[in-house]
């Protein structure tokens, strides 16, 4: 049994203008100790799935229908309070700016301190003793000191590294980490993936690791959703996925990412951007964009289509065999990743 | 128009000094500036405090060939955004020059520099806050034009501004809009023509990417090259981002608390990275080819600008410096390949070639 299960999820946000579909009916797992990443640009919906498994949606948000299945427990239909002990006990959350998620006026102990008395009997001598012991798993140099400092003491990376140590207060079963490293610095971001990852294999947690960020999630991630206009467009391990995309979207993505030692005068662009909530085009949200788009995608909205590891959304791999060999056998020639092609004519 | 341009690249390509070298677009020498951020005087009378000065660039040469990208890269705070600040004449240098194409800018009065204005244009990281949500798009490209008497009357005007929608890949029916009307990657092409409505020469772009999408990205990043060419532009472009400006530049400068640790071309630096900051920073880049390298994470962070180490200010996380580099400020010097590298280590030959991974990153000591 999958540790997380998300069916058919469907978040709204009612407005004056009616209602925006944020998250469009997607659903996916994640296994113990695996890290899932879900990457899309701005708008896909991304950080609202994220959001809904938590349970934290901002109002009017809601999760409209669906299910999330947390251990086989149903954990989207939950009171207040319930999915309060649920949080921070078997989910933990990191959010993009380490700032924001600390209170400026309490000293990083005495948080650590609150939420590990929340969620278990210890006494407050040891619940320090613990928080001083977390501060040290994370990183932080003289962490007898550190406890009594207040976040505006730590520097962008310590204040990330005291936020992990506040979601792995109780060995959570899952943690969604909403762009963990956007805020950082190069160098600080590759400590704290090294950090996450160590932690995630030392204790068996599955992470949710929602980015923009392609190359953090091909260092760390085990599997990956691409999300596209609040639909999943493709997901698959995380190699399939980056090394030979399926959808036209990943791979006009992976193409528009610079990267050093390819040499090309230009970088490989898809038209347009994506759309907005109010107006999302019928059929596959990628139409307009795509450079492979025919009759049928501009009416008929494609569901996700296994096709050899992964799994992808689009119609160039349904139905008639002849356009299907056709087409797919054109994009994957196109992408970079020659070497990857032998024997993969599925 | 393309004309036009055709013929002033000519001609500015003829601009040599005495000696019948071509003068650089811009020379940047021994350029400096501190921040006094100093408590109140009372509280440092009362408290017995020194006054506090924060080195945001401290002391930094470099050039920029007519028509070359120069890259500078850097983490938060080592001092980049104030170096183009102080090109564009946002701030006064403290100390040091600014020439462009061979004239000193730095200090000028603001009368003085009015018509080196004209010639020098910023592109900023936030297309949301340089944009005035108030201003038709047609009015703020205006502006440019209006302020240089570039065009006369209001059908030239309009007609430019149409021009210069269309140079980036806008309608030139958007001049109607609203900035609010456009996204990210539009509003940032706005900023382009704006950029470009005083036909400047050398464009200063401060993070222009950073804000966007990817996909956005790619295509701001194939604009900007489009135009270098359409327009022979030179471009100071500021990132954090080592694979943009692996792909965009000439020449790349890596900045660190204030001082250029190393000069050299993009080839060449990327291939063969000498200052051990350099290598490092390279080595955090994630890994899109999935070779399965795992990265060294850099240990420690960047120290406070105010009370930098003494010596080599990377000393602390470097695993190579010995006690000349925690005594003694290395100078910039110029090797074979034409790369220009302050380090001790590298002067002195005992810094390996080669990546950085096999050697033992040393523990985090920054407490």
């Amino acid at each position: 049994m999958p540790l997380l299960e998300v069916e058919n999820l469907v978040v709204e946000f009612p407005t004056r203008r009616g209602t925006l579909t944020a998250v469009n009916d997607i659903s996916l797992h994640i296994d113990e100790g695996e890290v899932l990443g879900v990457v899309g640009e701005s708008g896909a919906g991304k950080s609202m799935t994220g959001a809904a498994i938590i349970g934290l949606l901002e109002p009017p948000g809601r999760v409209a229908s669906g299910r999330i299945l947390l251990e086989g427990e149903r954990i989207d239909n939950l009171p207040y309070e319930k999915m309060r002990r649920i949080r921070g006990k078997r989910i933990g959350a990191i959010f993009q700016d380490p700032l924001t998620s600390l209170n400026p006026l309490y000293s990083v102990g005495r948080q650590l301190v609150e939420t590990i008395q929340t969620h278990t009997d210890l006494s407050p001598t040891q619940a320090r003793a613990r928080a001083i012991e977390l501060l040290t798993e994370v990183g932080i140099p003289a962490p007898e000191r550190r406890v009594d400092q207040y976040p505006h003491q730590f520097s962008g990376g310590m204040r990330q590294r005291v936020v992990i140590a506040l979601a792995l207060c109780v060995n959570p079963r899952l943690i969604i980490a909403d762009e963990p490293t956007t805020a950082l610095d190069v160098s600080i971001q590759a400590q704290i993936i090294a950090l996450l990852k160590r932690l995630c294999r030392e204790h068996g947690t599955a992470v949710m690791l929602v980015t923009h960020d392609m190359g953090v999630i091909a260092e760390t991630a085990d599997r990956v959703a691409v999300m596209y206009a609040g639909r999943i467009a493709e997901i698959g391990p995380v190699r399939e996925v980056i090394k030979n995309a399926k959808h036209p979207y990943t791979h006009g993505l992976m193409g528009s990412i610079p990267s050093i030692g390819h040499d090309s005068e230009r970088l490989e662009q898809i038209p347009g951007s994506m759309p907005r909530l109010t107006d999302i085009p019928t059929g596959c949200a990628f139409n307009p964009r795509c450079p492979h788009a025919f009759d049928k995608c501009r009416t008929v909205r494609p569901d996700l289509l296994p096709i050899e590891d992964s799994w992808t959304a689009c119609w160039l791999y349904d139905g008639e065999e002849g356009r299907n060999k056709e087409a797919s056998k054109k994009l994957v020639a196109e992408t970079k990743a020659d070497a990857v092609l032998e024997g993969n004519n599925g | 128009m393309a004309e036009a341009v055709a013929k002033k690249r000519e001609a500015r390509a003829k601009i040599r000094d005495a000696g019948g070298h071509e003068v650089a677009m811009l020379k940047v020498q021994g350029l400096k500036r501190y921040f006094d951020v100093s408590a109140p005087w009372l509280n440092r009378m009362i408290e017995r405090q020194p006054k506090q000065i924060l080195r945001a660039v401290d002391g930094i040469d470099f050039e920029i060939g007519q028509g070359e990208t120069f890259g500078l890269v850097g983490e938060s705070g080592c001092g980049k955004s104030t170096v183009a600040r102080l090109i564009v004449g946002l701030y006064g240098p403290t100390e040091g020059s600014i020439e462009l194409e061979g004239r000193d800018i730095a200090g000028l009065s603001r009368q003085q520099m009015a018509p080196m204005r004209r010639r020098l244009q910023m592109i900023f990281q936030d297309p949301y806050a340089s944009l005035n949500p108030r201003w038709r798009v047609r009015d703020i490209i205006a502006e440019p034009i209006r302020a240089f008497d570039l065009a006369k009357g209001q059908a030239a005007i309009d007609a430019r501004v149409g021009d210069l929608l269309e140079t980036v890949k806008l309608n030139a029916r958007d001049g109607e809009k609203y900035p609010h009307e456009f996204s990210g990657g539009q509003r940032q092409r706005i900023s382009i023509a704006r950029a470009l409505a005083s036909e400047p020469e050398f464009l200063v772009c401060d993070e222009p990417t950073s804000a966007l999408d990817v996909s956005v990205q790619a295509q701001i990043l194939n604009l900007m090259k489009d135009l270098q060419r359409e327009f022979g532009l030179t471009y100071l472009f500021i990132s954090h981002n080592l694979a943009v400006v692996y792909h965009i530049s000439d020449r790349v400068g890596v900045m660190y608390l204030g001082k250029l640790v190393e000069v050299a071309p993009a080839k060449t630096l990327f291939t063969t990275p000498r200052h051990p900051y350099t290598r490092l920073l390279l080595d955090t880049i994630p890994d899109l080819d999935m070779s399965g390298r795992e990265r060294t994470p850099v240990a420690g962070e960047v120290p406070n600008p105010i009370t930098p180490p003494p010596g080599c200010t990377f000393h602390p996380r470097c695993p190579f410096a010995n006690e000349r580099c925690r005594a003694e400020i290395p100078m910039p010097r110029p090797l074979s390949d034409g790369a220009i590298v302050a380090c001790h280590g590298i002067e002195e030959g005992r810094i390996p070639d080669g990546p950085m991974l096999t050697l033992p990153a040393r523990p985090e000591g920054l407490a």
